[in-house]
């Protein structure tokens, strides 16, 4: 007796790519704003990012139900510590957070890949990248999404810095400046556009420092190279 | 039955113990997906997952202490996911784990484990041993046993009886023993670890013999890669002795020769 299969599966992938860049006193996170399902786009102008905690900024792409649920579940948790603790969450404190609450999923999990951006206690740039299931590490820069296969051997290429388990340990930061970093981001949307169908619309880059908390759009393609001459030919006529 | 310590019932954080409106609050305990087919889910969400099984990590009991040594690399099937994740986790002062399988299970347990073996330490104002953390650990995975967690584990310490290291999986296995190595690259380490043991060794020959096994297993394994790490853990507690990129190991081994071209 073979058993039954469900013809139905509680998971869907919205598609999209995230990046986070981090510097000696700054934090870049960015997200594309398009939101799908199979071939078909649902929305051009999907927000992907989160602004957790005042010096902490989630981007996180997959299943968008997921995420959202996620979103929200952290935002309650961080009210509570606010309220019990009377201070903001620092974004190494979020960051174990988010990973103990997608652990709680372990056999049910969100399906959401995220990346954590932010400042940590002493003004640095810190970004954590994530697994589905919570495990988490410190990283200098990451991508998750469709797109990040596409995008992370351009980061090492450009970005790539001493690994932090080498001892006598070497200095990992980045050495970009806030501008640079932004430039790559956009830069590295642009081509994962290119060859990702999931990535494209506009860029959402959100960009942490000392001054605050600053949001800027870029525009991508919107289409593919074929459809682009389609729609010329038939303008034509 | 299931350890569910390292969860909290979300009530209680509101209520604080005082049930609102005369409710019963649920039991602690993990989410389960309402179906029919838990198996074929949870193969499902595996392959979602995909833990990273591409490791090599080992450990060895020798005359000075315990020499613990891993890689770094993560692998999500084909695709590196990360060149630079910490495998020996420090659970506390005195002890250390190893990760190979699950990243997210094994990072969740060990730091699980740590908190209990602390809890432990204010409980009954004596550290604990590695036989009882081992122990805490196995209990808590056997629990868990079938559920598709994927964890291979050593724990690895000093305590009052001298060195200490045991083998604990996501099976319910737990073996105590002198030499491990657990992961892909696990053959490839045992057959330098073999051949190159001995009990009476330095701390720098047994740490020289931890850093070759990695290596030699790197080269070979293609899941494995990155960083190997070699830690010691002694009377005094644990130290990081060396981390290498292996590819600058290998020409520290082979070192190129100019040769005259013709």
């Amino acid at each position: 007796m073979t058993k039954q299969h469900a013809n139905w599966s509680p998971y869907d992938n919205n598609g999209g790519s995230c990046v986070a860049i981090a510097g000696s006193d700054y934090c870049v996170i960015a997200a594309d704003t398009r939101m799908s399902t199979g071939y078909n786009i649902l929305t051009r102008d999907y927000s992907k990012i989160s602004h957790l905690a005042e010096k902490c900024v989630m981007a996180s792409s997959g299943f968008q139900a997921d995420v959202k649920a996620l979103q929200k579940v952290l935002s309650a948790r961080h009210l509570t510590y606010q309220h019990q603790h009377n201070k903001q969450m620092s974004c190494p404190a979020m960051a174990q957070l988010l990973s103990n609450t997608l652990y709680y999923k372990r056999f049910f999990p969100y399906y959401s890949f995220n990346v954590l951006g932010g400042l940590d206690s002493e003004g640095k740039g810190c970004v954590f990248t994530y697994d589905a299931v919570g495990s988490y590490e410190r990283v200098g820069y990451s991508s998750q999404g469709s797109g990040s296969t596409l995008i992370m051997p351009f980061l090492d290429n450009q970005l790539k810095s001493p690994s932090p388990l080498l001892l006598p340990a070497q200095d990992a930061v980045t050495p970009l400046s806030e501008a640079e970093a932004v430039d790559l981001v956009k830069t590295v949307f642009a081509s994962a556009t290119e060859r990702d169908i999931y990535t494209g619309d506009k860029v959402e880059i959100v960009i942490l420092n000392a001054g605050g908390i600053h949001r800027e759009f870029m525009d991508l393609r919107k289409t593919d190279a074929f459809t682009e001459e389609c729609m010329f030919m038939i303008d034509l006529f | 039955m299931l350890d569910t310590t390292a969860l909290e019932s979300f009530p209680s954080l509101i209520s604080h113990g005082i049930n609102v409106a005369g409710e019963i609050s649920a039991p602690p305990s993990f989410q389960l997906p309402n179906s029919n087919d838990f198996d074929g889910f949870v193969k499902e969400t595996i392959q979602m997952v995909k833990p990273a099984k591409g490791t090599t990590t080992l450990a060895f009991i020798f005359k000075e202490g315990v020499m613990v040594a891993a890689d770094s690399r993560a692998s999500m099937g084909g695709y590196i996911s990360s060149q630079s994740v910490k495998k020996i986790i420090e659970i506390n002062p005195y002890m250390l784990g190893t990760m190979a399988g699950g990243a997210a299970d094994c990072q969740f347990w060990h730091r699980n484990l740590g908190i209990k073996c602390r809890l432990h330490e204010l409980a009954n104002k004596r550290r604990i041993s590695v036989t009882g953390a081992s122990k805490l650990l196995a209990n808590i995975l056997y629990s868990y046993r079938g559920m598709g967690s994927s964890v291979g584990t050593m724990i690895a310490g000093w305590d009052e009886t001298g060195p200490g290291l045991y083998y604990v999986d996501s099976e319910g296995g737990r073996l105590k023993g002198n030499r491990f190595s657990v992961g892909s690259g696990s053959p490839y380490a045992y057959g330098v670890l073999d051949s190159g043991y001995k009990y009476d060794m330095s701390v720098e020959e047994a740490s020289e013999l931890a850093r070759r096994a990695i290596y030699h297993a790197t080269f070979r394994d293609g899941a494995s890669g990155g960083v190997a790490s070699v830690y010691y853990v002694g009377p005094t507690g644990r130290k990081k002795l060396s981390g290498d990129d292996v590819g600058e190991l290998h020409y520290h081994y082979n070192p190129v020769t100019p040769s005259t071209v013709e």
